[in-house]
Formats: C-alpha cells, sequence, structure tokens
C-alpha cells in the first residue's frame, strides 16, 4: 500500500516566522480577476 | 482535518491546517480516511471489508500502515486541528502598511473587446490619461505610506497603459530616482495588448519591468472573437508576432501570457496548448467575469466541462514536462515547500489595506475592479484615506470573515478569495462568488496533483 509525504511547508510553524509582509500583492503578478494565494513565493529572508 | 481526493489518476489526501500532502493508493487514501474518526482495530477491519480481495491488504501492511499513519499525525502533519483562527482577529491590526498600487494610467484602449471588465478601458466613466503630476504624487504616497516594507508594487493598467507610454517611462524613472534615498525597492510590471509594442517598448521594459503581462486569449478564431478594435478588426495577426519577438528577447525576466476564457470556448486547454506552441511558456488563463446575463458567461453546463479541461491540462503539462517541453500555467504554480505563510494564506491579495488602485484622477479604490464604483471611492492621493470605514471593512475581510469559507478545505490557498468577485456575486465583500470558488477548488487539486507528480518524479 503506498503512502509517500511530499515535502511542503510547515503551516503551523510559519505561524512563528511568517507575516513578514515582503511578499507580492498576488493581484500583481497575472490574473487580475481572482484571488490565489497559494502560488506567491515567500520572500521571508529569515528562516522559513 | 483532511481533503481526498482522485485527479488523473493520482490519489492525493491533503492535510487542510498542515499543508501537508500525500500521495497514496486507493486502499491508503480508505484508511486515512477510517483512521481519522475510528480507532486502529476498528479501522482495520472496516478497510479489510472495504477491500475483501486485495492480496496487498494484509493484517501485516494493515499495521505497517497505521503505525505511518500515526506516526504522520504525531508529526503534525495529518489531522491536523484548525488553530488558525484566533490569529485572524489580529490580523486587521497587523495589517501592513500600503505596498502595491495598480495605476490607471489609461482610462481609454485602442482595442474594443465587448467582455472587457472595464467597459472597454473607460470604467463607466471618461476617457482619460493620467497626468505625470498625478502619477508622481501616486508614487510619492505609495513611498509615505509604506512604513519599512521594502519591496514595493507599482502596475502601469489600464484600458491600454501604453496608450500613455511617456508617462509610464517617467514614473518609472521617479520611481527609480526615490529608491535609495527611502530605502525601497521597485517592482514595475505592466499589462498590455501589444498593439502598441514595438522595439523602444521593449528594450524599456526589458530593462524596468519585472514583469509583464500581455493579453492573448488563444487560437485566432478565439482571440478575435472579442479582442477587436475599433474598426471591428481582429489583433490576432497583429500582436502575436509582437509578443513573439517581445518574449524572445526577454530573456529569464517574468512575463505571461494572459487570456480569458468565456462560454464560447469552454475547451480552453486548446488555446492555452495554442499558446505553448507558438512558443510561450508563461501562461495564465482567467475565466470571464461578467454578468450572469451576458451571453459570453460561464454557465452551470459549462462547469464539468470546465473541470474535465483543468484535469486534462494538469496531465498534458505532465507530458510535456516529461518530453523535455514545459511550460507554466499561472494557476498551477504552487511553491510546496517555499509558499506563502499561513498569514498570507489568512489575509489575501491585501485590497483596500496594502494594495490600492488610483483612477487617472487621483482617488484611490480598494482595487482595480472596484474603480468607477463610487459607493468605493476611498479617498485620493492627496488627502490619503477619508473613507475610514470602508478601509476598515477590507482590512477586516479575511478567510475566516466569510460564513460560506468556514468549511471549504481549499480556504488557505484562495484566503477566501477576491473581494471584488464577492462583491458582484453577492453585493458584499464578506460573500463569495460561489461559481469561482468551484472552479478555484478544481484548479488546486489538479495543482497540487501535478506538483507532487513532479516531486516525486524528481526525487
Amino acid at each position: 500500500m503506498k503512502l509517500k509525504t511530499i515535502k511542503t511547508r510547515d503551516l503551523v510553524r510559519s505561524l512563528e516566522n511568517g507575516g513578514c509582509g515582503e511578499c507580492q500583492t498576488s493581484c500583481q503578478s497575472a490574473c487580475k480577476t481572482s484571488c490565489g494565494v497559494a502560488n506567491q513565493p515567500c520572500e521571508n529572508k529569515n528562516d522559513k | 482535518m483532511i481533503h481526498q481526493f482522485q485527479c488523473n489518476g493520482y490519489f492525493i489526501t491533503l492535510d487542510i491546517f498542515s499543508g501537508s500532502i500525500h500521495l497514496t493508493d486507493d486502499a491508503t487514501a480508505e484508511a486515512i480516511r477510517l483512521r481519522e474518526t475510528m480507532p486502529q482495530t476498528e479501522a482495520m477491519k472496516a478497510l479489510r471489508a472495504h477491500f475483501p480481495n486485495r492480496p496487498d491488504v494484509t493484517t501485516e501492511t494493515m499495521l505497517t500502515l497505521f503505525s505511518a499513519i500515526d506516526q504522520l499525525e504525531k508529526e503534525g502533519k495529518l489531522y491536523t486541528r484548525d488553530v488558525f483562527k484566533p490569529y485572524a482577529s489580529h490580523l486587521s491590526s497587523a495589517c501592513g502598511p500600503l505596498k502595491a498600487l495598480c495605476l490607471h494610467v489609461a482610462h481609454t484602449c485602442n482595442l474594443n473587446c465587448s467582455y472587457c471588465f472595464a467597459s472597454q478601458g473607460k470604467y463607466q466613466g471618461d476617457n482619460a490619461l493620467m497626468s505625470l503630476e498625478v502619477g508622481k504624487r501616486a508614487v510619492d504616497f505609495l513611498v509615505e505610506r509604506s512604513g519599512g516594507r521594502t519591496n514595493l508594487e507599482v502596475d502601469f493598467f489600464g484600458g491600454e497603459p501604453l496608450m500613455n507610454w511617456h508617462v509610464v517611462k517617467r514614473l518609472v524613472a521617479y520611481g527609480r530616482s526615490l529608491e535609495n534615498t527611502h530605502n525601497k525597492r521597485f517592482r514595475f510590471t505592466l499589462t498590455t495588448n501589444g498593439v502598441l509594442l514595438n522595439e523602444e517598448v521593449t528594450d524599456f521594459c526589458n530593462r524596468e519591468m519585472h514583469n509583464v503581462v500581455l493579453s492573448l486569449d488563444g487560437r485566432k478564431e478565439v482571440h478575435d472573437r472579442f479582442r477587436r478594435d475599433h474598426m471591428n478588426r481582429g489583433s490576432y495577426d497583429k500582436i502575436v508576432p509582437k509578443f513573439q519577438e517581445f518574449v524572445k528577447s526577454r530573456g529569464d525576466k517574468n512575463y505571461y501570457i494572459r487570456g480569458t476564457f468565456t462560454h464560447h470556448n469552454t475547451d480552453f486547454s486548446q488555446d492555452l496548448l495554442h499558446m505553448a506552441d507558438l512558443g510561450f511558456t508563461e501562461l495564465s488563463m482567467e475565466p470571464v467575469v461578467t454578468a450572469s446575463d451576458d451571453p459570453c458567461a460561464l454557465t452551470e453546463d459549462d462547469l464539468p466541462v470546465l473541470f474535465e479541461q483543468y484535469e486534462f491540462l494538469a496531465a498534458e503539462m505532465l507530458r510535456r514536462t516529461r518530453e523535455g517541453r514545459p511550460f507554466t500555467f499561472y494557476h498551477y504554480m504552487l511553491d510546496l515547500e517555499r509558499g506563502p505563510c499561513v498569514y498570507k494564506r489568512m489575509s489575501g491579495c491585501g485590497s483596500g489595506t496594502e494594495y490600492l488602485a488610483v483612477s487617472p484622477w487621483g482617488e484611490l479604490y480598494p482595487c482595480h475592479q472596484f474603480v468607477g464604483e463610487p459607493a468605493y471611492s476611498m479617498g485620493n492621493i492627496w488627502q490619503g484615506i477619508e473613507n475610514a470605514t470602508l478601509q476598515d471593512n477590507f482590512r477586516q475581510c479575511n478567510v475566516y470573515s466569510r460564513p460560506a469559507c468556514s468549511d471549504c478545505w481549499a480556504k488557505l490557498f484562495c484566503a477566501g478569495g477576491c473581494a471584488a468577485n464577492a462583491y458582484h456575486a453577492s453585493g458584499n465583500i464578506n460573500g463569495v462568488y460561489d461559481y469561482g470558488c468551484r472552479l478555484f477548488r478544481k484548479r488546486i487539486e489538479c495543482a497540487i496533483m501535478l506538483q507532487a507528480a513532479l516531486t516525486e518524479e524528481n526525487e
């Protein structure tokens, strides 16, 4: 039986080290008519 | 909480609140589902009953599997509870300073696209070009209100911004002149229909524009259906060679070929593949946003077709990547390891707070989609925010302020969705645009499938 966990950012842990706000405003990139935030890269210079 | 789905033959479990993604087979997916609510012994019985003839479902393999599932739970990668809600109430006070402006440098357009959400560039108002004076004051306003934020974004938007090109260039120069003295870094972007694209514009964009969004709907007959000039001539033949030249000279700088699909081309994956076959690799395609009585509006009957299209697109992208000719689809870009933190995922696009739109006359709106809506005028670039109540409404708008999002598994991918779409669909920025939500959820499933499949193959 298959069980493979893909490496992902831990969202609970990001409570501690996130929120710097330097990331891009999502609508500025390409959509302009919807809101997807998950495809924005993190620009926090500190440990993620 | 978990969300389980199948896409292109992949069985996937998303642990909603940790963001963990697990690739499984059907039996493991069922085991994870059962174990969420049952003790192990009961879950084993139920799993055996569900797969009575499967040779791989034995007592020994089940014991190993459930042990692994329990370990994942201990590591915070399965059945994670929602611990974020209390933090959402702090978002309004923690809401950052201004960091992005959409400058409407031209409320006029050299195309006459009937489906345009900006009503052919005029936003239900008069034709207008932003003056250099207004533009410079807007840039000053952004710097003044940006606090300690380093990265600032300015998008030149319209209408068609190349119809006010000399102002665009001067505003870029003005912004650059402020960077060192104010410890800021501007990222300029431009959204254009390409009609006025030439060598001089291209060279300037390649030097100065962090990103350029080029509007193309796909196949010639699809593009020319709506994207016609004021003489009613299609624009495909005019702009595609310009876009190809532009992209060839762009190097590794960002660009997107961005299209809109409507009820008339629900087979939109063919338009994306057409773009890829034209040599473009950075692609975006949005569902049309229009009134439900518009003949080009997407319908309920279109949804199953669109779902199938998104799934086909993910499979085709995987195939082309394996063949060494990949392309990017904006909505399938998920940076699983270095994506946004949970604060971003709760607070959304920042419209009305971190992000504002500026009309050609210097009025402030929560975002470009509200420009021209009198009730959403927030103030101006000279006096600043004058409608503080309205800004507070946007400040308090997040994924936990929308009742319809409370049980949605995808809420940390969209942060509650687009406030403008919610307003136009429900009359309230804390509502939702349900049709858009359904498309979004399918896109995210396909995006997760594609990224998980690529990650697995690269390991």
